[in-house]
């Protein structure tokens, strides 16, 4: 569905995404994680055309759409979501999902009707009358993923839509995106929240600075000793072992 | 508000407007009129791209004078019809402000960038027209040969020397139905798919953009849309002045009245600019007969009120008065239908 390969993009000095490769195959749900400030955010807007890499390619669905125009990539079926929620805070829920709808329905009446569905899938249909700028945090993230999800994509790039929401929330948007994925809809989510990487992905990537440190099954590729130092410092690896050595 | 409260407001509205004039045998009130429903469609051009697309122009009078110089000096130096110059004026208008367009959307920019490019163009317009004798007629103006022969008044589209009803009534029934048109389109784009991914532009053009929509493609409709109802001001202005200058076409005032107009009534709303242009032509007028005249017919105490209350709309009613009838309204309908 998805294949970046040796992706690279600077801003000035900074490598803020070196020769990164992923893949993301038909169907599954693949995550990227990696401390604050690894480049994943980057990444995804390099795969959205929202940037365009300094080299590399990002190949969808079997197109090259390196450099294309970001509404161009929407229009084939790859959309993404924001970290930093952009709800149309003046609209309502309903018309901000129907003008992610109105990318495949011309008719006004059509695309709010299908603003419905799609609220009551994400579990926002108490809330369509609501002005999104009066929604909660967890509210914002939903319509993020709600109005993404009108657009009918093939694959879908989650920016921690879980960031910020409490233990219920979080329960409640698993078997959400859970969904999503089963309607046949590929799924990239970058995640800090570890329960819901290991119980949705499939395969995990993992990002360092801007480079790819490791890839696998998210079990294994979060007890790996490398993963752990990137998210708590040199030397945490063999600290957390001998910790554990002395309790067992 | 629901739909069916909107539309019986509409017929309301649009009644007193069809019928007001009928019951003020007085020029000078019709004239009154005239120039309100002017204003207000002049606002719903700049409403447009500026209340519905968030991209504020500060050089309207380009797009107007533009229209009412090609409708004028179509006539004047060709002969032209003026029915057939109209189409001209609008064409013409549409491609300047989709060059405007172009130029600032292309190069993204927005905000008060956007403003000045808009202004600069109106400016650099008004110095061409004064300064280019040999095509406009330079700073003197273009004066049109006033048609005397009532049977020519509709031809020449000229109602000072028509019959009875005509002579009254044409060009408030003319600017009537401009804003009939201008306004069911603006109607027609609110509820169309164009419109909603003209406001998801103006909310927030990234998360628009993430959602397939072709941002620049849709500012740029927008701009072309506010430049042919903008044009038709410019047609009407003509007609009925039968004249053009400089100053009148693409100097500042056309440009701030364009805009003061759906601000006050209320940004992004199909009833706005007609709101704001009556609110800010009966405050006008109120403030003429009043306290002018206390003051012994002072020129510019009106404007002095006038600002004042344009500041106080600004910081108590954010919406308009828009906002405001919305307010009441849904007290009144006890909350039930908001
Ligand atoms: N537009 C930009 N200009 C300059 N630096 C940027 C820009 N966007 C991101 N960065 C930098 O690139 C690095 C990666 O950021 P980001 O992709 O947001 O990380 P993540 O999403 O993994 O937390 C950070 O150091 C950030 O400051
Ligand atoms: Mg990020």
């Amino acid at each position: 569905m998805l294949e970046v390969q040796g992706i690279n993009k600077s801003f000035g000095g900074l490598h803020a995404v070196s020769d990164a490769s992923l893949f993301v195959p038909a169907g599954k749900v693949v995550s990227l994680i990696g401390p604050n400030g690894a480049g994943k955010t980057t990444l995804f807007a390099l795969i959205s055309g929202f940037l365009r890499p300094d080299s590399g390619t990002v190949i969808f669905d079997g197109t090259d759409i390196t450099g294309k125009a970001p509404h161009l990539i929407c229009q084939m079926g790859l959309v993404r979501t924001f970290q930093v929620v952009k709800p149309f805070a003046s609209l309502t829920v309903r018309e901000n999902i129907a003008v992610g709808a109105h990318t495949r329905i011309a008719d006004r009446k059509a695309a709010l009707a299908k603003a419905d569905g799609v609220a009551l899938l994400v579990g926002m249909d108490a809330m369509l009358e609501q002005s999104a700028g009066d929604l909660t945090i967890a509210g914002r993230k939903r319509l993020e993923l709600a109005r993404a999800l009108a657009t009918e994509p093939k694959l879908l790039l989650l920016d921690e839509v879980m960031a910020g929401l409490n233990a219920t929330e979080i329960a409640e948007l698993v078997p959400v995106i859970r969904t999503i994925r089963d309607t046949g809809v590929t799924i990239l989510l970058i995640e800090h929240v570890m329960q819901a990487v290991m119980s949705l992905s499939d395969y995990t990537y993992v990002l360092n600075q801007g480079v790819m440190i490791a890839e696998g099954e998210p079990k294994t590729v979060t007890s790996s000793p490398d993963v752990i130092e990137a998210y708590l410092g040199h030397g945490a690896a063999e600290r957390l072992a001998k910790m554990e050595a002395r309790d067992a | 508000m629901s739909e069916r409260a909107r539309l019986s407001g509409w017929t309301i509205i649009l009644l007193t407007l069809a019928l007001l004039p009928l019951y003020l045998h007085s020029a000078r009130w019709i004239d009154f009129l005239e120039m309100t429903l002017f204003v207000a469609v002049l606002g719903q051009g700049w409403n447009i791209l500026g209340g519905y697309g968030g991209q504020y122009s500060f050089g309207n009078a380009l797009l107007f004078g533009t229209g009412a110089y090609i409708q004028a000096l179509l006539q004047f130096k060709f002969g032209i019809s003026p029915w057939i110059a109209m189409w001209f004026a609008i064409a013409g208008v549409v491609a300047v402000g989709a060059m405007v367009g172009f130029l600032s959307f292309r190069y993204g920019l927005r905000g008060s960038y956007f403003a000045l490019i808009t202004l600069a163009f109106a400016e650099a317009f008004l110095v061409l027209s004064r300064s280019l004798k040999s095509i406009t007629e330079g700073g003197s103006g273009v004066q049109l040969a006033l048609n005397q022969d009532p049977a020519q008044a509709i031809a020449t589209f000229q109602f000072n020397f028509a019959g009875p009803f005509l002579k009254e009534y044409g060009f408030y029934y003319t600017i009537f139905t401009i804003l009939l048109v201008t306004y069911a389109i603006t109607w027609w784009m609110e509820r169309s798919r164009f419109g909603a991914q003209l406001v998801a532009v103006r909310e927030n053009e990234d998360a628009a953009l993430a959602l397939g929509i072709n941002t620049f493609k849709v500012k740029l409709g927008a701009i072309c849309l506010s430049s042919a109802i903008t044009a038709s001001c410019g047609v009407y202005y003509v007609q009925k002045f039968l004249f053009i200058e400089p100053g009148i076409a693409f100097g500042p005032s056309k440009s701030v009245e364009a805009l003061f107009a759906p601000i006050i009534g209320g940004l992004g709303t199909v009833v706005g600019p007609l709101l704001g242009s009556v609110f800010i032509h009966g405050v006008g007028e109120a403030t003429k007969m009043t306290i002018g005249q206390a003051l012994g017919g002072r020129p510019g105490v009106d404007l002095i009120l006038f600002g004042t209350i344009l500041i106080l709309v600004l910081a108590f009613l954010p919406r308009g008065l828009v906002g405001l009838v919305e307010a009441v309204w849904k007290r009144l309908s006890g909350g039930r239908d908001a």
